[in-house]
């Protein structure tokens, strides 16, 4: 596929996944890890529901003050990290083009396919309607944690945030489901890239060349849309 | 091809192995055996976690994780608005008694005896005199119905009154450019703010919880409530008070919870 764009000496040619988001996805799996197992800690000291206590197997810190140590280390790097990730997918262009538009129909459709397994995944370059929806839905259950964490964290330094939430133990609330809902984004989301395998090595080593249009910034000055 | 003696085994094959098969499934056959690398690191992973070993106890690690606490006390201490007040509530929501919170179980509490205590006063303050509850009892008081947060993740709306800190240690001729305000506890409790937080208009030397004087698990006689700090930073049974510019590690701090502990 790629051999037509690349014949093209006026096109900068760029990976599917350039180098910078590469490393923002690692480093936010990492951070991803840490928030949620020592999240995972903090919740088992003052538990929410009765029949929800996480297995000491599966958090991260032994005690209390480690889970706590881990997760307000873990903060930092999820909110840098996130942020720059932001940033950039804003900056490059990089949503506008992967992400937008998005089709009501096409959602359907899709929805459709996948059910009767006949989603087709040949070309990893372009993101079918669930995806955009799942991404830019994770992107936003993202910014509502953090959000959310920083009124958990201070109540009241930030106190007109908090109060937006209603009561501390709401704000604990929307912090919960965020976290659930990422990990149920988890779970599909790595169930799906075990599936289709050229998915995950493409994170790893860039993917297929793409035009710069689907990479990068556009530099070229007669760049035009591929098809 | 030599092969061996058949055995009477009814698990052996009659015929020898068509080795062919191997070459034809040879793709299915590394596919396998790459599934059984990946489900042997995901174990390896699983087993490291079983094993009760925790990273966070190795020296290095702990070290680190307590440098970026150090760090998120000067984040805290930087973002901390001395004179925004926390949120305050009506008399019908304050919970009565309050929940109970120590290193032990409330039943360990030993009651301090009111009549023989006294509050020692050390440090950089000019009029170190010790004060009797009763002293304390006359000063002019204040009431703040505010939220208790614990770091656990609970928290109550408690009514608390006593003098303001600020007030008392402008009394006492303390000196209000110096760090810390240091407390020491009848069950040998440490507990350590800031000068800010001394100064918060919202933090009190609590003699009272709901117009009755505090009961013995909450503090009595003399108790710490600010309303800009997390539970554990609300020294009970208070005998002593410091001001002093040297940092001292705290009960809860020495166990590697965050010092600064704003809310």
């Amino acid at each position: 596929m790629p051999k037509s764009a690349s014949a093209s000496v006026s096109r900068k040619i760029g990976r599917l996944h350039p180098l910078p988001v590469r490393i923002m996805h690692w480093i936010n799996a990492i951070a991803i890890f840490i928030m949620i197992g020592s999240g995972w800690k903090i919740y088992n000291d003052d538990i929410i529901f009765s029949f929800l206590r996480f297995p000491d197997s599966i958090v991260i810190g032994k005690w209390a003050q480690y889970g706590l140590q881990w997760h307000f280390f873990g903060m930092w790097i999820f909110v840098v990290n996130g942020l720059a990730y932001l940033c950039y997918g804003i900056a490059t262009g990089r949503f506008r083009r992967k992400l937008f538009p998005i089709s009501v129909r096409e959602v359907f459709v899709t929805i459709g396919e996948a059910l009767r397994f006949r989603l087709r995944h040949d070309d990893l370059t372009h993101y079918n309607a669930v995806q955009k929806v799942l991404y830019l839905g994770v992107m936003a259950v993202g910014i509502l944690i953090v959000v959310s964490g920083l009124a958990l964290w201070k109540p009241v330094q930030f106190s007109e945030l908090a109060n937006l939430f209603g009561s501390f133990q709401s704000i604990r609330l929307v912090h919960f489901f965020c976290m659930s809902a990422i990990v149920v984004f988890i779970v599909v989301h790595v169930t799906l890239a075990l599936l289709v395998p050229q998915s995950l090595l493409a994170m790893l080593t860039g993917g297929p060349a793409v035009g710069d249009e689907t990479a990068g910034l556009s530099i070229a000055p007669n760049t035009e849309t591929m098809r | 091809m030599a092969t061996r003696t058949r055995t009477p085994s009814i698990f052996r094959p009659r015929q020898p192995i068509d080795q062919g098969v191997l070459t034809e499934n040879r793709k299915l056959v590394d596919d396998i055996n790459r599934r059984g690398l990946l489900r042997g690191a995901v174990s390896l992973g699983a087993l490291t976690m079983l094993t009760g070993c925790d990273v966070s106890e190795i020296g290095s690690v702990q070290k680190a994780l307590r440098a970026v606490s150090a760090w998120n006390d000067g984040v805290q201490e930087t973002i901390f608005r001395r004179n925004h007040l926390a949120p305050t509530f009506s008399p019908s929501k304050v919970a009565k008694p309050p929940r109970f919170n120590a290193y032990y179980p409330i039943e360990d509490v030993k009651p301090v005896d009111g009549a023989t205590w006294t509050l020692e006063l050390a440090g950089r303050i000019e009029d170190k005199r010790s004060w009797t509850a009763q002293r304390l009892y006359d000063l002019p008081e204040e009431e703040i119905i505010i939220r208790h947060v614990c770091v656990e993740g609970w928290d109550y709306i408690g009514q608390w009154s006593g003098p303001n800190l600020s007030d008392f240690l402008r009394r006492i001729g303390a000196d209000l450019t110096a760090k810390y305000v240091y407390f020491v506890c009848a069950d040998d409790y440490t507990e350590s703010i800031d000068m800010p937080t001394a100064l918060h208009p919202q933090t009190i030397l609590a003699t009272k919880y709901a117009g009755q004087i505090i009961g013995d698990p909450f503090g009595y006689p003399l108790r710490l409530r600010t309303a800009t700090k997390l539970g554990y930073k609300n020294a009970k049974w208070i005998k002593a008070i410091e001001v002093t510019n040297e940092f001292r590690e705290t009960y809860w701090s020495e166990r590697g919870f965050n010092w600064y502990a704003g809310i």
